[in-house]
């Protein structure tokens, strides 16, 4: 089938405004009798609960920590885009929108990121009005910093924090709806399930993770703000209770699986240390404005790093991509990292890094200024490693990060299965192929402040509130489901304990879908995820009861939807045979070993139908149409 | 190293729990206390048991998730570190390692070392907020703020709402955490408006919710894993003076 | 009134009356420094204060809702503190709280009971009636010879080291309560802290010596009759 992204026609400057007018409005007498669910308290579902919330709908929220600011939009460090423009160097709407197209190497909808792009300006200053306390210069006037895949400084940050402080600021807007008692908060929740009938999203069903109380709610639309995926590789720098849960059990009734290959491996985290690891931390992008990379120039160099000769260092990406240098995109820097440990020229005990070095930049501006800017990250750096990054270069390697891919949605942020919306990293949406630094943020904030608000709305105009409520036997079905789930991993009793097959399956994604893929490797997984999916099933070790707080059934739930998406993550890889942003098949490079894409065949967004347990999955395609940039062959150079 | 820890039970919130003796050899030093537990806890389901829980999710210090008091310090000996962040390396063969869970009146405990944190919401959500609607805000650089007060806010604003404050405070106070927003909105522009209401707001709600008074012990500083300084008590205060003033 | 049920607003006014009661001590210190000035300091200082007639019962007024109001909300937020935090860690392990703001309430009753007994003996006079400036001869200058009473009461080691204790007990409660109340008043930009926590351990070492000083001095036969 050939999905439909229901972009406005017309010139792109104007399509959001157009739209925004022709969108049908909800009588604001009747929008307190609507019931929203939204799943995430993130900066997507943050913004989004608050801001319905305050349009006057009934709102319910959920999330599955304590409170709703402990979402992982809290790590985010970098910073966030704008196209303010306020130091002067020629940003615009229009600037922001190519980099985000071309940093996405041409894989994602125009009119979806120029909206993006245009009400960017809008997010800082709606958290600047929250009293988010972005850094500023002495004149007091707002600070920005660039970032990867631009050559503009048009990142706003503050300090190390920036995530910490934009979602505090969502979250001070929730809770002053909560308080006005227009949104219901429920945190400790894990939705297990998406209630359809007759092909529409009634609500969810959420575990209880304190009483372990299965629960169901009725919705006239249910929103998903649950964020990304990407700890299908066990080690990533995201939080421990990401997963794909939510977005899989949508996918299991009905809703399409966008581009889940499109997988972000950032250059800059902490080296794994050892089998123990439960997790990797980021170090922001941002230390790549000052920090320079570089490995030795001989192969298997153990020299500590001060007795390396400066002509015997190679600083690959300044000498390979003169233009954009240590600020090449994300997926071009790590993969970069990749080939430089791959010839044997990684650093450290496990030759599994390479260096990032703040010699010149402290010779340059001197440590305190380089404390000033980064000074928390070092700390973090030294916590963690116990090295100071004054004294020696810092160890980098890259780590998995980010999805592009998500659930597909329309311009309206409408899945396929209608009422149910998607905001924020948990969907496809802007990023295409790849993600460019200081983007997810905007994305996150763009989608929960200004976008849902207005579309949400074209879709309830459309239906009687509360029609289907908890009473209607598709509600039950769902939480015997979820029990039946419950019940069954707690049955098996096996040998084997969840982490062992979450560790398993991550490294099966790491050696084989990882930063570089090839058909083998690919069939090599597709080989092997069924195997451990079957072994789980027969053998993992779920200790406790289904009605009490149990972390293990929790995360054994995770790593079961987990071990069926990874298949289709992987079987997206194999299908598009292609390079493109953060999707790399060895198959298809240029002769400097550079992505390269096959617009020919590839221009399209690869939406995944699930057909049930051992059917394979049905893939509907996108066709995705470039009128305002003409397809390039992207180049750093 | 191998260490002997001692953990504290509880089944529920009903149950009086105890503190629980377990051996963990082989502890590498580069593990964080956290991966120290999980290490702990495979050996106890391998062995039939039921595993240790505890809070925790982003494991990098900044989504204040993870609160556990070890040899008496909310978040362990290491200063201005979350426990997700402390490191084995902190610690030498053959200790003897105290593991509670926070501990006042406010946090009724839920299970082992997880902690009910909710009153802390009701805190925020009594005004811990500048009530500005989506949308209509003027342009983010219309009203310059100093840099020196930008950062002051942002020290302020630093707080990850983890409790270890209450935790640390002989008094279960929640002071320091309720102080931060205020101070963080109150020297800014945007957040003075409505500032007089909030620190009544606030620190009422910090009452009704069974946190003890503050009687500037300052333990809370020294058990903040962000180093939130007293100071913002101390401006809290000079805020509420404002509210008598008229 | 928001102010007597505010956690801050009760610590205010736990401040202000601190604070004066503070300021009395300060004067009372002044005064009673006068023994070393022999008869003619202190008898003149003790008639003076009696001529001024009901002015002693408006001041004692304010004192006692002073005194009042200070016990009570200590007592009160003491006690609240303590529901607050039910059960205590198996490792105590702190490392800003001292005794002194630890034991607060109780260096405060101390004080409590020691003003009881003090006014029985210096005020009401019912304690030692015999060595009392009632019962004593009027000194040279026909004046109540409120002198003689505290030397012979301080002669008796008993009498001096009630004294003594009550003055210890005060000492312990200003270090905390003095730094405390600049904190409460709101006087803390960070660096200041360390400073004004010396600050008050200082002034309340002063208070301690100098009034120590009376009793000591008697029982040493420095001051006598
Ligand atoms: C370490 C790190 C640093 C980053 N730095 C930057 C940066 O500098 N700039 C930038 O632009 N982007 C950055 N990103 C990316 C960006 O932070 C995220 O993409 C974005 O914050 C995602 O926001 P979200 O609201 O979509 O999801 P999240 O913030 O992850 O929120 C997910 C929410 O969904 C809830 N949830 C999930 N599953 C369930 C379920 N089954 N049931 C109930 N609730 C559920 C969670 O409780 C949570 O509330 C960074 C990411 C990481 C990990
Ligand atoms: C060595 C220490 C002290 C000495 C020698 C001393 C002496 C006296 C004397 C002689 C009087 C009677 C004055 C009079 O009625 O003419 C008096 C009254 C009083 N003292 Fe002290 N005093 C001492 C310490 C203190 C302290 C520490 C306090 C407070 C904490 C205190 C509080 C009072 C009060 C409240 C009165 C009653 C004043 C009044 O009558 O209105 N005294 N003291
Ligand atoms: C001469 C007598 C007294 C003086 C000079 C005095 C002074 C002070 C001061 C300056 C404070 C600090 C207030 C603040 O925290 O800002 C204080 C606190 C306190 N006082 Fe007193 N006090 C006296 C008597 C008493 C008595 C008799 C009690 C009896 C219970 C008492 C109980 C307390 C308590 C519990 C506190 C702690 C409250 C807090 O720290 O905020 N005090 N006192
Ligand atoms: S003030 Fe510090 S200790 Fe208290 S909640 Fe905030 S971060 Fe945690
Ligand atoms: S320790 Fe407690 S008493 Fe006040 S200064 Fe901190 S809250
Ligand atoms: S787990 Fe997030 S702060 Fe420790």
């Amino acid at each position: 089938m050939i999905l439909d992204g229901k972009a406005p026609t017309g010139p792109i400057e104007t399509a959001w405004d157009r739209y925004r007018f022709e969108t049908k409005l909800v009588n604001p007498a009747n929008k307190r009798k609507y019931k929203i669910l939204m799943v995430g308290t993130g900066l997507a579902g943050g913004a989004g609960a608050a801001t319905l919330g305050e349009l006057g709908y009934n709102v319910e929220s959920f999330c599955y920590q304590d409170s709703p600011r402990r979402a992982h939009s809290i790590a985010a460090q970098g910073g966030i885009n704008a196209a303010k423009n306020y130091p002067n160097d020629a940003d615009s709407i229009r600037r922001l929108f190519y980099d985000t197209v071309k940093g996405g190497d041409f894989r994602s909808r125009e009119a979806d990121v120029w909206r993006l792009s245009q009400v960017s300006n809008n997010i800082i200053d709606q958290c600047v009005a929250q009293g988010v306390p972005f850094a500023r210069d002495y004149a007091g006037y707002l600070d920005t910093r660039s970032f990867g895949g631009a050559q503009v400084s048009r990142t706003f940050y503050a300090r190390g924090q920036t995530g910490q402080q934009l979602l505090l600021g969502a979250y001070s807007a929730l809770s002053r709806q909560i308080k006005a008692g227009t949104v219901k908060m429920h945190t400790r929740r894990e939705m297990l399930d998406l209630v359809v009938v007759d092909g529409v999203a009634r609500g969810i069903t959420v575990r209880n993770l304190v009483t372990g109380e299965v629960e169901s709610h009725w919705g006239d639309a249910v929103c998903l703000a649950t964020g990304g995926y990407i700890n299908v590789f066990y080690l990533s720098t995201n939080a421990m209770g990401c997963s794909v849960t939510a977005n899989w059990k949508a996918v299991k009734k009905g809703a399409y699986f966008a581009n889940p290959c499109y997988t972000q491996i950032h250059p800059t985290c902490i080296p794994v240390a050892g089998e123990y690891q439960s997790k990797l931390t980021l170090m922001s992008e941002s230390l790549r404005n000052d920090g320079r990379i570089w490995v030795p120039k001989k192969a298997g160099d153990k020299r500590p790093a001060n007795e390396i000769p400066e002509d015997e260092r190679d600083y690959y990406l300044e000498t390979k991509y003169p233009a954009f240098g240590n600020l090449v995109p994300r997926d071009v820097a790590s993969r970069n990292a990749k080939q430089m440990t791959d010839a044997n020229r990684g650093v450290g005990a496990s030759g599994l890094a390479v260096y990032l070095d703040y010699r010149d930049a402290i010779g340059r501006v001197g440590e305190n200024t380089i404390k000033e800017r980064y000074g928390n990250l070092f700390d973090m750096y030294e916590k963690i490693t116990d090295d100071n990054a004054y004294k020696q270069p810092m160890r980098i390697y890259p780590a998995p990060h980010y999805c592009m891919g998500g659930l597909w949605v329309d311009y309206n942020l409408q899945s396929n299965v209608p009422g149910l919306f998607v905001l924020g990293e948990a969907n496809f949406s802007v990023h295409g192929a790849n993600r460019l630094g200081a983007s997810a943020l905007m994305q996150g904030l763009s989608d929960g402040y200004f976008v849902i608000p207005y579309t949400i709305g074209g879709y309830l105009q459309t239906v009687i509130p509360g029609e289907v409520k908890t009473d209607h036997p598709a509600f039950k079905e769902s939480i015997a489901q979820v029990e039946e789930q419950s019940k069954k991993l707690l049955s098996i009793n096996g040998k084997r304990t969840v982490l062992e097959f979450h560790r398993d399956l991550g490294k099966i994604l790491w050696d084989n879908v990882g930063m570089a893929r090839s058909k083998e490797s690919l069939n090599k997984a597709l080989q092997e995820i069924p195997q451990l999916r079957e072994e789980f099933w027969k053998n993992v070790k779920v200790t406790g009861s289904g009605n009490e707080l149990n972390q293990q059934l929790e995360n054994a739930g995770r790593v079961a939807d987990f071990l069926e998406f990874a298949e289709v993550l992987t079987l997206d890889a194999l299908n598009r045979e292609e390079s493109c942003g953060g999707h790399f098949r060895v198959e298809s490079q240029t002769a400097e070993g550079e992505a390269m894409r096959d617009d020919e065949n590839f221009t399209y967004a690869a939406a995944w139908e699930y057909k049930g347990e051992g059917k394979a999955p049905e893939l509907h395609k996108e066709p995705l149409k470039f009128e305002n940039i003409h397809l390039a062959q992207r180049s750093y150079k | 190293m191998d260490l002997t820890l001692h953990v504290w039970r509880q089944k529920g919130p009903k149950d009086t729990g105890k503190l629980e003796t377990y051996k963990v050899t082989g502890v590498d030093s580069d593990q964080s206390f956290l991966e120290m537990l999980d290490v702990l806890n495979e050996d106890l389901i391998k062995a039939n048991k039921e595993p240790v829980v505890f809070d925790h999710d982003c494991r990098e210090g900044i989504c204040g998730m993870c609160s556990q008091v070890i040899n008496g310090r909310p978040h362990g000996p290491h200063e201005e570190t979350t426990v997700c962040q402390l490191h084995m390396r902190r610690f030498k063969d053959g200790d003897e390692i105290f593991v509670e869970p926070w501990r006042a009146k406010a946090f009724p405990i839920i299970k082992d070392l997880i902690v009910d944190r909710s009153a802390l919401e009701k805190i925020m959500q009594a005004g811990g907020y500048v009530s500005c609607r989506t949308g209509g805000t003027p342009d983010a650089n219309t009203h310059p703020i100093g840099k020196p007060i930008a950062d002051y806010a942002m020290d302020a604003a630093e707080c990850i709402g983890c409790g270890a404050c209450v935790a640390g405070c002989p008094n279960s106070s929640a002071m320091l955490y309720t102080s931060a927003k205020v101070a963080q909105l109150a020297v800014q522009p945007q957040g003075k408006v409505e500032a007089k209401a909030r620190v009544k707001n606030m620190t009422d709600a910090m009452q009704a919710e069974g946190f003890g008074n503050c009687t500037n012990h300052l333990e809370c500083q020294a058990s903040c894993p962000k180093g939130i300084s007293v100071k913002f008590i101390a401006k809290l205060n000079r805020e509420y003076l404002k509210t008598i003033a008229g | 009134m928001h102010l007597l049920q505010s956690t801050v607003g009760r610590k205010i006014l736990m401040a202000v009356t601190g604070l004066l009661l503070v300021g009395f001590i300060t004067m009372h210190l002044l005064g009673n420094l006068s023994v070393f000035a022999g008869p003619d300091g202190i008898n003149a200082y003790a008639e003076h204060l009696h001529s001024l007639g009901p002015l002693v019962w408006v001041f004692r007024l304010i004192m006692l809702v002073l005194f009042v109001v200070h016990i009570t909300l200590g007592i009160q937020l003491s006690l609240e503190n303590r529901t607050a935090t039910p059960t205590n860690y198996a490792i105590k392990n702190r490392l800003k709280t001292t005794f002194s703001s630890e034991s607060m309430l109780y260096t405060g009753l101390i004080l409590l009971a020691f003003l009881i007994y003090h006014l029985l003996h210096f005020t009401v006079q019912i304690t030692n009636p015999e060595l009392s400036a009632n019962h004593l001869p009027l000194d040279a200058a026909m004046r109540p010879d409120v002198f003689t009473m505290v030397v012979l009461s301080f002669q008796k080691v008993f009498i001096s080291l009630v004294y003594i204790v009550g003055m210890i007990a005060l000492f312990l409660h200003l270090t905390h309560g003095l730094s405390s109340f600049v904190q409460t008043f709101g006087w803390n930009n960070g660096p200041s802290q360390e400073k004004v926590t010396l600050g008050s351990k200082l002034v309340a070492v002063g208070f301690l010596l100098a009034y120590v000083a009376i009793p000591v001095f008697v029982l040493a036969h420095f001051v006598k009759i």
